[in-house]
C-alpha cells in the first residue's frame, strides 16, 4: 500500500477529511483576517517602514502556524486517544496494531500541519505584494492596497470554497465572506481615526 | 499438498474501515480471491460480519493478520473447504 492511500485510509478509519477541511477554512480564514486587519492598520497609520509592516506580518503569520499546529495537535491527540479507548473497549481487545491506533498517532500529526499551515501560507500569500516592493522599487504605499486586496480576494474564495462544500450559491457564500472582511475593515478604520 | 479452497469467518469489526474497503483488503491477499461479506450484526461501534473467501490457494495467516491491521477480531472458522492437490 503506497504512503498516500494508506494516510487516505487512516483519515477515512477516523473520518477525518471533514475535520481536516473544517480546520483549513476556520485558520485559514483567521490568517486572512489577521493579515487583513494589521495591514490595514498600518495603510491608514500611514507613517510606517516597509521593513517593520514586512516583519510584523511574518512575526503574526508565524505565531498564527504555531497556534494553529499545537493547538491541534494536543486537542486532537486528546479526542484520538479517547475514541481508541471507547473502540477497545468495544472490541475487547488491545488494537494496539491495527489501523486505527495507527490513526490515532498520525491523524493528529495530519490535522495539526493542516490547521498550522493554513493561517502561515494564507498570510504569506497576502504579504506577498510587500515582499516584491522593494525588488520591483516601486512607493512604499502602493503595496498595501495590493495586499489589502489579495487578502479580500482570497477570503472571497474560502467563501467560495465553504460555499461548494454546503451546496449553497458560490458567489453568496463568496460576498458573505467579504462582507465580514469588509466590515472588519470598517471597524479598524473607526478605530484607528479616532 | 493440501490448498484450502474456502472459508468462512465469524469476525467482530469496528465500523470502519467499511465492509467494502474491508473486503478489499482481504481479497488484495491473493490473486483470484473471490470475498464476500456479510453482516450479521450492529452494535453501537462494532459489528459481527460473516467473510466467505474463495481461492485456488487461501493464505489464512494472510488474511488474519489483514483483519487483525484493520482493527478487526477474528471470533471463529465457520466453514472450511480443503483440496489434496496431489495425484496419488
Amino acid at each position: 500500500m503506497s504512503i498516500l492511500s494508506e494516510l487516505g485510509l487512516l483519515l477515512r478509519i477516523s473520518r477525518s477529511h471533514a475535520i481536516a477541511r473544517r480546520y483549513f477554512v476556520v485558520n485559514g480564514f483567521d490568517g486572512a483576517l489577521t493579515m487583513l486587519g494589521i495591514i490595514m492598520a498600518f495603510y491608514l497609520s500611514n507613517e510606517t517602514s516597509m521593513t517593520v509592516i514586512v516583519s510584523a506580518c511574518i512575526g503574526a503569520a508565524v505565531a498564527l502556524g504555531m497556534s494553529g499546529l499545537s493547538s491541534a495537535y494536543i486537542s486532537e491527540v486528546a479526542e484520538r486517544q479517547q475514541e481508541l479507548k471507547t473502540l477497545e473497549s468495544a472490541m475487547v481487545k488491545d488494537m494496539s496494531k491495527s489501523a486505527h491506533a495507527q490513526a490515532a498517532r498520525w491523524v493528529p500529526v495530519m490535522i495539526a500541519l493542516v490547521n498550522g499551515s493554513a493561517p502561515l501560507l494564507i498570510s504569506l500569500l497576502i504579504i506577498t505584494p510587500l515582499w516584491l516592493a522593494p525588488m520591483l522599487q516601486v512607493n512604499a504605499l502602493s503595496p498595501l492596497p495590493a495586499a489589502i486586496i489579495t487578502a479580500l480576494l482570497i477570503i472571497f474564495l474560502l467563501g467560495v470554497f465553504l460555499g461548494r462544500i454546503s451546496g449553497r450559491f458560490w458567489l453568496l457564500a463568496g460576498l458573505r465572506a467579504l462582507l465580514i472582511a469588509l466590515v472588519t475593515c470598517a471597524i479598524i478604520f473607526v478605530l484607528t481615526m479616532h | 499438498m493440501v490448498l484450502v479452497k474456502k472459508l468462512v469467518l465469524d469476525v467482530l469489526k469496528p465500523h470502519t474501515p467499511n465492509g467494502l474497503e474491508f473486503a478489499k483488503a482481504i481479497a488484495e491477499q491473493g490473486a483470484g480471491y473471490h470475498v464476500s461479506f456479510m453482516v450479521q450484526e450492529v452494535d453501537e461501534h462494532t459489528e459481527t460480519v460473516l467473510i466467505t473467501i474463495k481461492g485456488e490457494d487461501i493464505q489464512f495467516e494472510a488474511i488474519s493478520s489483514t483483519i487483525e491491521s484493520l482493527g478487526g477480531s477474528l471470533h471463529s472458522v465457520d466453514e472450511v473447504e480443503v483440496i489434496n492437490s496431489e495425484e496419488q
